[in-house]
């Protein structure tokens, strides 16, 4: 039986008066690749921000190995939704991916070491853009842009990875690189993938969530998907049932 | 001109403060400009003069009674954005006028004539104290230490402060921080081009070196060597025609910025062209 490392119990989150997410039970099983789709407003980024505590939950919390975070060994690797980040600040593709290399304390005239260095090295390396590691982040094409997100996240050395959208405003090209490449993570450490691109995880993911504001419905991804997308009057009629809206 | 600098004490105490002045306002205004805090520092700024009020109330050196309320606008906007998202023009306007009003209303109760608040307003690098001076020193070396020993941590907010914070970086301490050092910059520059005119110097050097680099610690150097050419030139300008130092500063910044603008924008077409 594989261990639970991540377990969120009954998590409720208001952003004022509006409701991210409600009840809401998730496990993830040490190795499992999971995906996470929904309609907009489903809570799915509220979800990955709440598991690394950028967003507090008002009821309910999250546990990791049965513990805090810190006391679990478990790090976390996010990358986060393109859209949220300034694509024009100036820093390069290096730079950005050293911040990962930053110590949470002592900091003062910090200075990257050569193992550092050799760390980013191979990260760039595995997800394919080494050769652009002085580019301004200004000069990159969406699909860079991602892959560079995502070499930041590995250069933490990660147990999880946690990933918003990550093939979001990319072509279709480099959209299969980045599946290819998260599925090859796949075998290396858990995944939760949060994505509107139903289809093409389908294919890859071991358990397949829909949610909106709550688990609709989880487990087989094929079974999923015809559930949450080609039966869609049965999810909102059971998404009714649960708010204890009735017909 | 270079007679009159080395006669004049005052001549000498504004070639050092415009140097130091354009030291802090270019390493932390290119910071300003990237995280657009541009008129959070304008709210920040004005809400110094309810300060400057309350020093000619009580009898105190004003400029102590700017800083202090400066701090304090900076920490009571970073509270309230902290407590309550998306109202940070709201919070900023409520600090900005009334800073203003409490400052009027300072002035308005001073018995007898009322003092002449000029300076502070529109600022006169060429009245430059020795206290001044002391002040923007002291602020300068605070700033930039600050922001050179933790050049990285900086950068690394800058760019995306949740990830910063996954990694463990206390970044609403940071940000605190930050509002800190905006604040001391803003007293610092108070005398030189004045309250009003504060947000130009924060803005257009690092402006006007973001058309020409994209690297951060390039645009800060550049920022630095822009604020000097700005408040030199100016000085010069004010000290042969006798207009407003703060003004003439900050008008020859904006020439100065709409040039190069003009130039990146045809060098960026005439690589166009060449590559086609």
């Amino acid at each position: 039986m594989k261990m639970e490392i991540i377990k969120m119990d009954k998590i409720s989150v208001k952003y004022g008066y509006i409701e991210a997410l409600r009840d809401l039970d998730l496990v993830v099983n040490e190795g499992e690749y999971i995906g996470i789709v929904g309609p907009n407003g489903g809570g799915k980024s509220t979800l990955l921000k709440t598991i690394l505590g950028l967003v507090k939950a008002y009821e309910g919390n999250v546990t990791f190995k049965g513990t805090t975070i810190k006391k679990s060994g478990l790090t976390i690797g996010y990358v986060p939704q393109i859209t949220d980040l300034n694509r024009i600040f100036p820093i390069t593709v290096q730079e950005v991916v050293l911040t990962a290399k930053i110590p949470a304390e002592k900091s003062w005239f910090h200075k990257y070491s050569k193992k550092d260095l050799n760390d980013v090295e191979d990260v760039l390396k595995k997800v394919g853009i080494h050769n652009i590691s002085e580019r301004q982040i200004s000069d990159l094409s969406g699909g860079e842009f991602q892959k560079m997100l995502i070499a930041r996240a590995l250069a933490v050395n990660p147990n999880v990875l946690l990933l918003d959208e990550p093939t979001a405003m990319i072509d279709i090209k480099s959209q299969k690189q980045i599946y290819t490449l998260i599925k090859k993570l796949s075998k290396e450490m858990t995944i939760v993938l949060v994505t509107h691109d139903v289809k093409e995880i389908t294919k890859q993911v071991d358990r397949l969530i829909y949610l909106e504001k709550n688990i609709l419905a989880e487990g087989d991804p094929e079974e999923v998907y015809r559930y949450a997308y080609l039966r869609p009057v049965s999810v909102a009629h059971r998404a009714r049932a649960r708010s204890g809206g009735g017909e | 001109m270079l007679r009159a600098i080395m006669e004049y004490q005052f001549m000498q105490y504004a070639i050092i403060a415009s140097a130091l002045a354009a030291v802090v306002s270019g390493v932390i205004g290119v910071i300003i400009v990237e995280k657009k805090l541009i008129m959070m520092t304008g709210g920040i700024a004005h809400t110094s003069y309810g300060g400057v009020g309350l020093g000619y109330l009580l009898g105190f050196e004003p400029i102590l009674g700017a800083f202090i309320f400066s701090i304090m606008a900076a920490l009571g906007i970073g509270f309230i954005n902290n407590k309550v998202t998306g109202i940070k023009d709201v919070v900023t306007a409520i600090f900005w006028s009334l800073g203003m009003s409490l400052g009027i209303l300072f002035i308005g109760l001073i018995p007898g004539y009322p003092p002449d608040v000029t300076s502070y307003l529109f600022g006169n690098i060429l009245s430059v104290t020795t206290f001044n001076l002391i002040l923007i020193l002291v602020i300068t070396l605070i700033v930039t230490s600050v922001i050179f020993m933790f050049y990285h941590d900086w950068q690394s907010h800058l760019f995306d402060p949740e990830f910063a914070k996954i990694r463990g970086k206390r970044t609403k301490f940071m940000e605190n921080i930050l509002l800190i050092l905006i604040a001391l910059t803003v007293v610092s520059l108070i005398r030189v081009v004045g309250i009003i005119l504060v947000i130009a110097l924060l803005s257009i050097p690092a402006a006007t070196a973001s058309l020409l680099t994209r690297k951060l610690h390039h645009r800060m150097i550049l920022a630095v060597l822009f604020g000097l050419l700005f408040m030199w030139v100016g000085i010069i300008i004010s000290y042969f025609t006798e207009l407003s130092s703060g003004a003439v500063i900050v008008i020859f910044a904006f020439i100065v910025y709409i040039l190069v603008w003009l130039v990146q924008k045809s060098m960026t077409e005439n690589k166009k062209i060449l590559k086609k």
